[in-house]
């Protein structure tokens, strides 16, 4: 496992969310209202939607093709949906984000 | 004594039935470690969904088919069950209570779900062997036994309960007859007429009946034989079901020194007199009515269950009720008041030899009541006229023939669900057969619209096939549902309605969401994505110039300015006024095409070019050379004033009578970017050929020799609706001002995500031209307040963002390695 750096937390719009490509994989980044960060990967276990665009409200996120509400802590779709995409460890650290990937993932990135 | 861990408080409920469950059920989601609960019942069973008996007494069910909690799954949440033992005393001093073994459970919080008892008629023999009632799976398993061993059988009580006895007798092969004491059967909920239908319906199908007739006796020594009307005559009986009706079962509450009328009583929070015990269901008296039906239990529950959880924001304020319910196969609905009387009219519509007989009360222009026989598609749009109180005047004509006829095309004649293969499609937006809904319903036990919807997403997208799911869940939950919520709200993170929120944002003067969720008591923390965009419209449209927009209480497409491709890409429709181009136009969008290897090029139905499969990244760049062009947004991804569409009028055509291109021009300068409830479109047709499809716009303008005709509510997508004329104008000048003032209306009025269509069959053609034609004055001040908002709303969005406005929102993030991280 290794980190990234994203770029500063206020890169990331508060209620909102912004997408990494590592390689193949787009990762989605999550800001909620009281500050936590989240990351996903941005694809919604239902058909796949970019979640990186959907609408965040609490610590979830609303996938903007059919609206599956994802739990950002979990990755899993709430309601009475059943899914779940990956979660990856995302944290600030001075001001900065550091995303936590896989090693092979960023091997195959570079 | 059961043994209870300390610290948690003590929940008992006495009843065991389908009420005081949800109760249990609803409690356990909201709080599922507040309470110790146990629960008494004087079956011994789990908790099984009493609707369904009839269909086990016709053997079309087993008992465990129709079990809603098993014994299993109150062991699974820690749920004491005492199932067979009854609760015969309430301590109220020392909070306990008392059952029959002996056994006695403290209780910090009781709630009473007795229900009801069957009523026995004091006839002479009523005790005899052979007279039983119908109440629970006991009364099921004495039919089952004697249809095996005997033949003739006769119930008494030719209502809902009662004709569903006499249907499952006969299945079971037993010879039926029916005695009612008046002529018409299912008085409750029928009329004359509509019983009479029913009743030779039943006839074809075997059953006999006698009525009116009043039982005398029932004759027999060791056991039934025969029952005696009060005429002297008499039929043969092996069987005698007591079917005449139910009553509140208060006793133990009366014996416990707690106030009861006919039920026990409650106020709105479902507390009796006590206020430690709550009561629930069919055995509650709230504001003088007791219900039988199940959505009004469920919403007691519900009210219960919010109290005990100490969230204290529900309130029951009584239910209007429907009955839809399949009897034999025939469908009825019946709702509301309708058996007439001083100054109410009938609308009446018969088809003896297709079995159909619609009636409709109607009381100062609003319906009071509905009964449907044979045909019961438009029921739920019955309901929602009575309990709306729309005023029907505008469609008075058609009312009777259904929804259908004032536009809606989506369900019209699919009325025979029940005739469908179960892998006939339903909903049609997300591909769910009826099956796959009918299986969700009894698997899942699901009850109303929103759980089917929820879990099967049927109706849940366009929602044209609401009316089929609801009949689905109808017929599969047997008979006796129905759904009356009081009111709607905007979303479940708020008990206000669309309108109070609104009403709310003015009258305190709310501009920010953030405000508008705290005054309003929001119950989540930032709301969802169903109450926040609607939220951040309603604010933009109060306070013009003045509310800050909320970028991320926008829809993605909103946000990115691009309607997001199920891909994940974009489309770009740049706006051509009115549908009109030019050489050099084509030219500039025919290189963003091939300079940014955009894979589709499409005409809309708009009249406007469509750039499909555009990466997100690349739309400022796209946006800055389509605006060097001259191009601005089309809007085609917005809640906004899409497109004017037009013919090519009196210009070059030789039926033109007005200048019908240059007109729609005028009226897309003036209402561009303007943002609404939902998506706007207009058209203007040079002559009533109407080449523009003008009437089946949001606006349409038809042109004519004299003048300009404006048609408004029309809609061409999932229900086709031709406009309503509106009225007829004679200047270009006044087009704009009442197109304006329409719009502006709209915006004001309609609920987010309503159309045109919807909202003005909602609210009345009448209020729209009272509103829009005949109040000058009021017209003019909408007109301007349209201008108004305009002034803030014409900054083209895609040039500001070619220029680097909001650039994060279309560049991606960039990883860089950070090894001193290495954890």
């Amino acid at each position: 496992m290794s980190w990234v750096d994203l770029g500063p937390l206020s890169a990331l719009p508060e209620r909102g969310a912004r997408c990494v490509r590592v390689g193949e994989v787009a990762i989605a980044v999550f800001r909620t209202s009281t500050g936590e960060v989240f990351a996903l990967r941005d694809q919604c276990p239902h058909r796949g939607g970019p979640l990186s665009q959907g609408i965040v409200h609490g610590t979830r996120v609303t996938c903007p093709l059919h609206d599956w509400v994802i739990d950002l802590k979990t990755g899993r779709a709430t309601g009475v949906d059943e899914g779940s995409t990956a979660t990856y460890t995302v944290r600030v650290v001075e001001g900065r984000i550091a995303l936590e990937l896989p090693a092979e993932t960023l091997a195959k990135a570079s | 004594m059961s043994m209870q861990p300390k610290g948690r408080r003590k929940l008992v409920l006495v009843g065991n039935g389908m009420a005081g469950m949800r109760a249990i059920e609803e409690l356990l989601r909201l709080v599922p470690e507040l309470y110790d609960i146990t629960v008494f019942g004087s079956e011994p069973h789990g908790n099984y969904n009493r609707i369904l008996l009839s269909p086990v007494l016709a053997a079309e069910k087993t008992v465990a088919d129709i079990m809603l909690n098993t014994r299993e799954w109150y062991a699974e949440n820690g749920i004491t069950l005492h199932a067979g033992d009854e609760v015969v005393r309430i301590d109220r001093v020392r909070r306990r209570v008392v059952a029959r073994s002996g056994l006695e459970v403290p209780y910090d919080r009781l709630i009473l779900a007795t229900g009801s008892n069957p009523i026995v008629l004091p006839l002479p023999g009523k005790d005899l062997p052979g007279v039983v009632s119908y109440r629970d799976i006991a009364d099921v398993d004495r039919m089952v036994a004697a249809s095996r061993e005997f033949k003739h059988a006769v119930v008494i009580g030719g209502g809902l309960l009662g004709l569903e006895a006499a249907y499952g007798l006969q299945k079971r092969g037993m010879n039926v007859t029916v005695v009612h004491l008046v002529a018409t059967l299912m008085e409750r909920q029928l009329d004359a007429s509509a019983g009479a239908l029913l009743k030779r319906s039943l006839e074809e199908r075997g059953l006999k009946f006698v009525m009116p007739a009043q039982t005398a006796a029932i004759l027999g020594e060791d056991r039934v034989r025969g029952v005696k009307f009060a005429d002297g005559t008499e039929v043969p009986a092996d069987l005698v079901v007591m079917a005449v009706g139910i009553r509140p079962n208060a006793a133990l509450a009366k014996a416990s020194g707690i106030a009861c009328e006919r039920g026990v009583l409650v106020n709105d929070t479902m507390q009796t007199y006590d206020p430690r015990i709550y009561a629930v269901g069919e055995c509650v008296q709230h504001r003088g009515a007791c219900y039988g039906l199940v959505a009004p239990l469920f919403e007691q529950a519900k009210v219960v269950a919010n109290h005990l959880a100490e969230f204290g924001i529900g309130r029951y304020a009584g239910s209007q009720t429907s009955t839809k319910l399949k009897v034999t196969g025939i469908d009825l609905f019946s709702a509301g008041d309708f058996g007439g009387g001083a100054g109410t009219e009938e609308l009446v519509f018969k088809d003896a030899a297709r079995g159909v007989y619609k009636k409709i009360v109607v009381q100062g222009n609003k319906i009071k009541g509905a009964v449907l026989y044979g045909d019961t598609v438009d029921g739920a749009w019955y309901f929602q006229l009575m309990r709306d109180g729309t005023a029907i005047s505008d469609f008075r004509e058609n009312v009777l023939f259904g929804q259908a006829h004032i536009g809606d095309s989506g369900t019209a004649g699919a009325d025979a669900v029940t005739l469908l293969a179960d892998t006939a499609e339903i909903c049609g937006c997300n591909g769910v057969c009826k099956g796959d809904i009918v299986k969700a319903i009894t698997k899942k036990s699901l009850f109303t619209l929103d759980e089917v919807r929820a879990h099967t997403k049927a109706s849940s997208s366009c929602g044209s096939c609401t009316g089929l799911v609801e009949q689905l869940l109808a017929n599969t939950l047997g008979g006796d549902y129905s759904e009356a919520p009081a009111k709607k709200p905007m979303c479940p993170c708020t008990i206000y309605t669309h309108e109070e929120v609104r009403a709310a944002i003015v009258r305190e003067k709310l501009k920010s969401i953030p405000t508008v969720m705290q005054f309003l008591e929001w119950k989540t923390p930032d709301g969802c994505h169903k109450c926040r965009p609607g939220l951040n419209f309603y604010l933009l449209c109060a306070w013009p110039g003045e509310y800050q927009d909320d970028k991320q209480s926008r829809f993605i497409n909103e946000r990115a300015h691009g309607n997001i491709q199920r891909d994940g890409t974009y489309s770009v429709v740049p706006r051509m006024w009115g549908g009109v181009t030019s050489a050099k136009e084509l030219r500039a969008i025919a290189d963003v095409a091939e300079k940014y290897a955009v894979p589709t090029v499409k005409v809309t139905g708009g009249q406007r070019i469509d750039l499909l499969g555009v990466k997100k990244e690349d739309l400022p760049n796209v946006w800055r050379d389509l605006s060097a062009a001259g191009f601005v947004s089309g809007h085609a991804y917005g809640k906004a004033l899409r497109t004017v569409k037009t013919c090519v009028g009196k210009e070059w055509c030789r039926f033109g009578t007005q200048d019908s291109t240059g007109l729609g021009i005028k009226m897309e300068r003036v209402t561009w970017g303007s943002w609404h409830p939902h998506k706007v479109k207009l058209a203007v047709s040079g002559c009533p050929r109407n080449c523009a499809e003008a009437t089946i716009k949001d606006l349409g303008v038809v042109c004519v020799d004299s003048g300009y005709e404006l048609h408004v509510g029309g809609n061409g997508g999932i229900k086709i609706r031709a406009t309503d004329f509106l009225c007829k104008v004679a200047t270009e000048e006044e087009v704009i001002e009442y197109c304006c003032a329409y719009l502006q209306l709209y915006r004001e009025e309609a609920r987010y995500l309503e159309r045109t269509a919807p909202w003005i069959e909602r609210v009345g053609l009448s209020h729209v031209r009272e509103r829009v034609v005949d109040d000058a004055k009021g017209r003019k001040a909408l007109y301007e307040r349209f201008l108004e908002s305009q002034k803030y709303s014409q900054t083209d969005p895609w040039a500001e963002r070619a220029a680097g406005v909001q650039a994060e929102e279309f560049t991606p993030l960039r990883a860089q390695s950070r090894p001193e991280l290495v954890s």
